[in-house]
């Protein structure tokens, strides 16, 4: 196992991912709230195996540039993920229930339409209504869990180009985001659109981007590409995952418009959860692992 | 309903207020020269300078009305346009030439259409000898007596007026100095590409849930399209005729010490071209060459119902912006055009001299820090 950041800084972000899950993302209190049940919520398990991963982030090497460490890596347990995105009419009942800000959408709130126009903060919101409301631990995934789950729909956003200039760079860059294929309209269609990957997942990387709860960091790279120094995390951006690799900031529920920053943004901002299995006391003891385990 | 027969009854009494003009002179023995206009925004081929007697420079141009859409989400308008493109062809000529111009109203069209031209003399800019129904053609000659870019447009009377420029049927000639341009001290100035940009405001109707409305045609459109004009607030601002219709695959291109040519035109609303990165070395605001050009400008400004010429050499390579620095109208409107540049970077005219890092306390030249950084 590569290790990419000082324990120090693991710690902190260790702590900072551990804190709010346990806040925020556990249900303290199974009441009852009077509101309708939730649909059964279809979901696909993935066994861990170990895979590619390109970190998120922006890396540099001397002040220019650079594609992020790919490194091998395994989750801990086994990924129970939901098959599809979060629905028009899913979000809505979170909405009736006073739990999710409304996405201004009027009804009729289709069942078969992915919700578009939330930010992470709401998805957020969701995750905790719809934990409560089961009694089970949902939460958006992780960026490495999301391109495991996404297996050959996840793309590599590494460019190949002379990192002497870094205007090439960014030039190569604009070519990569706006070669994708746009057919001009980005209209959200239904659920299945876009096909199932080999682990049985709906639309990825289809015309709804989703949210991950990984925060955007800053990391400069030594000669032999091993980080120096702390990341800067900045936790107000969260990456965002699709056809391409983005990071938006988490109050932003549509990222279209483009103007001054030049790349091709998401062309609509949704999120899929996964399930976190297990006693509670198991899955504090899980993730607390993982964190060391990334550590040593 | 606003039917055919209302427009074309408003369209004949505007035609009957013009009476047949007094016979031009004799040009038959003047040089003929016939163009092939190409859509926004490229420009057909043409002289800088030319040392060509003046000449008749011969255009055709079809109306075409026609379902456009108009953003990522596929909002459509029943669009109005010159040969098919918003904003329509720019045309090319030199002070001296006259312009002689076949416009043609298909008969599979509905409404009477005609053209003004800022750039020629008289009868409404031509306006007055143009209008023609479905299934007409008129051809209209004039002199183009001064040099600039100017704007022309469709102005059929009335209300169709706003209706048919907003509808996107507007578009820019160019007319050169026959010596072509020239900078602020009278050296001449020589561009290796020109680019036009025609930016459009649209005023789409919303249905009670707030979504953008389809009609089944333009007359159909009209009356809510009215409302919403009257209320003089956008609901698209855009280049080349749509959101993103200049960014990304189809993001305008050039190279580090390529000499550009930029023709903004806007035939309804004030606008403010900026290119992000870059500057207007050389700019005829007003776009017209017998002015001096201002030179090293951040913003120019296009009132509405004109066009502007900037002249830059570029020098950084990379992805600038072109926006209306309205930004509010560039980001959340749509108009923002992009230019890919490559070449070699130049450190001299900008370096990162500290990559984003930690702040360092006590760094006096760097962020100021809590106290340090007080003014005495």
């Amino acid at each position: 196992m590569i290790t990419l950041l000082p324990t120090k800084a693991l710690l902190k972000i260790g702590l900072a991912s551990f804190l709010p899950v346990a806040v925020a993302g556990v249900p303290l209190a199974f009441h009852d709230d009077g509101g309708q049940p939730v649909a059964a919520i279809e979901t696909v398990t993935i066994a861990p195996v170990e895979f590619s991963y390109r970190i998120a982030g922006d890396f540099s090497r001397d002040r220019m540039p650079v594609n992020a460490p790919l490194v091998r890596q395994q989750l801990p347990v086994s990924l129970v993920i939901m098959k599809t995105q979060v629905s028009e009419a899913e979000f809505g009942r979170c909405v009736q229930d006073g739990a999710c800000r409304s996405t201004g959408q009027s009804a009729p709130l289709r069942s078969n339409v992915p919700v578009a126009g939330v930010s992470w903060e709401d998805a957020a919101a969701y995750a905790q209504w719809l934990s409560g409301k089961t009694g089970e631990v949902w939460r958006l995934p992780t960026d490495e869990e999301w391109v495991f789950a996404a297996g050959t729909r996840a793309k590599d956003d590494a460019i190949e180009t002379d990192t002497t200039d870094f205007s090439q760079r960014w030039l190569a860059k604009y070519e990569q985001e706006s070669a994708r294929e746009r057919n001009g309209d980005v209209t959200p269609r239904a659920i299945g659109s876009f096909g199932t990957n080999e682990h049985g997942l709906l639309d990825l990387a289809g015309n709804v981007w989703e949210w991950t709860n990984t925060c955007f960091i800053r990391h400069n790279l030594d000669s032999q590409n091993r980080p120096v120094g702390e990341a800067a995390t900045n936790c107000g951006v969260r990456v965002v995952e699709g056809a391409h690799r983005s990071y938006v900031s988490s109050f932003i529920r549509d990222a279209r418009g483009g103007g001054c920053s030049t790349g091709t943004p998401p062309d609509n901002l949704g999120f899929r959860l996964v399930r976190e299995d297990g006693s509670w006391l198991r899955r504090m003891v899980t993730r607390a692992l993982r964190q060391l385990k990334l550590a040593v | 309903m606003f039917t055919r027969r209302n427009m074309l009854v408003c369209a004949a009494v505007s035609a009957l207020l013009m009476t047949a003009p007094a016979l031009a002179e004799d040009l038959s023995s003047l040089p003929r020269v016939k163009v092939d206009l190409v859509a926004p925004p490229f420009i057909h081929a043409h002289e800088q300078a030319t040392k060509a007697p003046p000449s008749v420079i011969q255009f055709k141009m079809t109306v075409e009305e026609k379902e456009l859409v108009i953003d990522n989400d596929g909002t459509k308008i029943h669009a109005m346009t010159f040969n098919g493109s918003v904003p329509g062809p720019m045309m090319v000529a030199h002070q001296g030439d006259y312009v002689e111009l076949t416009l043609v109203n298909p008969g599979t069209n509905t409404l009477a259409h005609n053209i003004d031209f800022h750039s020629s003399t008289g009868a409404l800019g031509g306006g007055a000898l143009t209008l023609i129904n479905p299934g007409e053609q008129v051809v209209l000659r004039w002199k183009a007596t001064r040099a600039g870019v100017f704007v022309y447009h469709c102005a059929p009377g009335g209300p169709m007026i706003p209706w048919h420029v907003v509808s996107g049927m507007n578009g820019a000639i160019m007319v050169l100095p026959r010596d072509g341009l020239k900078d602020d001290t009278g050296k001449p100035l020589r561009y290796d590409t020109a680019f036009y940009i025609g930016e459009q405001d649209f005023y789409v109707p919303r249905d009670e849930k707030g979504k953008f409305k389809t009609y089944a045609s333009a007359g159909d459109s009209y009356p809510d399209t009215l409302e919403v004009m009257r209320k003089l607030i956008p609901t698209h601002e855009v280049f080349n005729g749509r959101v993103d219709a200049l960014t990304g695959k189809n993001a305008l291109q050039a190279k580090v010490g390529e000499k550009v040519l930029i023709i903004h035109s806007q035939a309804n609303r004030d606008t403010r071209p900026h290119l992000i990165g870059g500057h207007g070395d050389y700019v005829w605001e007003t776009g017209k060459f017998s002015n001096r050009p201002e030179k090293d400008l951040e913003t120019w400004f296009i009132r509405g119902g004109s066009a502007g010429a900037a002249f830059y050499t570029f020098r950084q390579p990379g992805i600038y912006a072109y926006v209306n620095h309205n930004l509010i109208e560039a980001v959340e409107l749509g108009a923002t055009a992009h230019f890919k540049v490559d070449g070699k970077w130049d450190d001299d005219l900008m370096k990162q001299v500290q990559p984003p890092s930690p702040i360092k306390p006590g760094d006096k030249l760097g962020a100021l820090q809590g106290t340090q950084g007080r003014i005495q």
